[in-house]
């Protein structure tokens, strides 16, 4: 029997290109009943309705997981279609138009910009900035909430627009939320990032 | 200036959060998932697990028990423990590890932590050191869960362990530990003055005042208490206030 309200769970993907540890995220998902299902397979990113990058480690080893696993193209593809994509760390680094670390690599280009490292720190603040940190938007209205940041390299996007959350660190404040319509990236671990990381979950599930 | 991170420890021995004083006498006090939960709920910026008998024992931690534990925060956890291959800090990633400390196996295997930091990422690979002041003043680092000299210099070990790759260093004075008499100032501060990488200061943390101390005169980044918080001497939240009124900042929950 066909209930006649519509309860469709959207179909969750966390792309698994051999970076970073999954586990975290998918307990974060868990924790408001979604099973967001980790995998590489080019087909359920296809049919997912949205799809997570995680990632930890440089921009050129995520990016090569990606292309060993023949992701790239896919990434872009639902990416080119506006459908919601999260990025977080590495994965929202890599959403970018190159990476400056040890060397300059390739990125998805999906957001125009750069990452580079951390510059010209105050207080000889140590790179990287590990530890937590309050996001403001580019208004200037601080969120109130501090989120876990793990970072020696930061989101430089080329436009002002992009620009979606504003964080300081050694005095330099830096892009710590990239958007492009529907696609997010943000430079901190909302898995990690208590009550307030929760928070930024679900509203990603329920923005899809 | 940046948050103080404020981070406890948990000594596990089987099923067990335990406290050894002065690694002679270990009493249980409490079980882990209870006071996982509980503070992560008050407030802990992270959490620090380790099993102390696993390298003792030659063996592995509970996988299961740490999956357990960290089923429900939502804050970055350190396993330590027994790591002594890329495949143990695989299984404690899939259980519910962000990071892994390791010590008594990288002082016998240096290199193993460069081969931990290059596969994992530094930020995943905590310097563990258990420190204990010789009569000659010298720290010398001990292994085993704080039992066995290693005959290594404690300090520079951890000048070599970040040239090695390390992302953090976890130091734990083996004197201090248990005691809530105040952390020991002077090794915190004499390995903060040359590290490049974060410091997260342990043992002896008692009064609040202690605690303030170590942060401004030892300059170490974060700080992690074991007793004071089992034995509800203190709680997260007093800690934090407490920190906060001294124009020290903390992120408040």
């Amino acid at each position: 029997m066909c209930g006649w309200f519509d309860m469709t769970i959207p179909k969750i993907t966390i792309i698994d290109y051999g970076v970073g540890n999954l586990q975290s995220l998918k307990k974060a998902f868990n924790f408001f009943g979604v099973n967001a299902a980790a995998s590489e397979d080019t087909n359920e990113i296809l049919t997912s309705d949205a799809i997570v990058l995680p990632g930890v480690g440089s921009f050129e080893a995520g990016m090569r997981g990606l292309k060993v696993r023949g992701l790239v193209n896919n990434v872009k593809n639902f990416a080119a279609k506006n459908k919601p994509m999260l990025g977080i760390c590495l994965g929202a680094q890599i959403l970018l138009s190159e990476g400056h670390e040890f060397g300059v690599f390739e990125g998805l280009d999906i957001i125009p910009g750069k990452v580079i490292r951390f510059f010209d720190l105050q207080n000889k603040e140590k790179i990287p900035h590990i530890g937590w940190n309050m996001v403001k938007s580019p208004g200037g209205e601080m969120w109130n909430q501090d989120f876990y940041f793990v970072h020696s390299y930061i989101l430089l996007p080329d436009r002002k627009e992009n620009i979606f959350g504003l964080t300081t660190y050694g005095g330099r404040e830096f892009c710590s939320i990239v958007k492009n319509g529907n696609i997010y990236g943000t430079q901190f671990h909302p898995e990690k990032s208590g009550k307030a990381g929760l928070e930024i979950i679900k509203n990603f599930i329920n923005s899809i | 200036m940046k948050n103080i991170r404020v981070i406890p420890l948990l000594n596990i021995k089987g099923p067990n959060v335990v406290k050894p004083v002065h690694t002679e006498a270990l009493r249980v006090v409490g079980n882990p998932k209870v006071l996982a939960e509980t503070y992560y709920n008050e407030g802990a910026d992270e959490l620090i697990y380790l099993d102390i008998v696993a390298s003792l024992y030659q063996r592995n931690l509970d996988f299961d028990l740490l999956k357990s534990v960290t089923e429900n925060i939502f804050i970055p956890v350190t396993v330590g423990g027994g790591i002594r291959s890329v495949h143990d800090i695989n299984n404690a990633l899939r259980s519910g590890a962000d990071k892994v400390a390791i010590n008594t196996y990288a002082i016998h295997h240096p290199e193993f932590l460069t081969e931990a930091a290059k596969e994992f990422g530094s930020q995943c690979i905590v310097l563990y050191i258990e420190a204990k002041k010789q009569q000659d003043g010298i720290y010398e680092a001990y292994t085993d869960g704080g039992r066995e000299h290693s005959g290594l210099d404690a300090v520079l070990w951890a000048r070599r362990a970040i040239d090695l790759g390390v992302g953090e260093i976890l130091i734990t004075s083996v004197d201090q530990d248990g005691t809530m008499r105040g952390y020991d100032l002077d090794l915190i501060k004499k390995i903060a003055d040359f590290s490049t990488v974060p410091i997260i200061a342990h043992g002896g943390a008692g009064a609040l005042e202690s605690i303030e101390q170590v942060i401004t005169k030892a300059k170490t980044d974060a700080v992690s208490a074991s007793s004071i918080f089992h034995y509800k001497e203190s709680n997260i939240c007093s800690v934090k206030n407490y920190l906060r009124g001294k124009n020290i900042n903390v992120r408040m929950v």
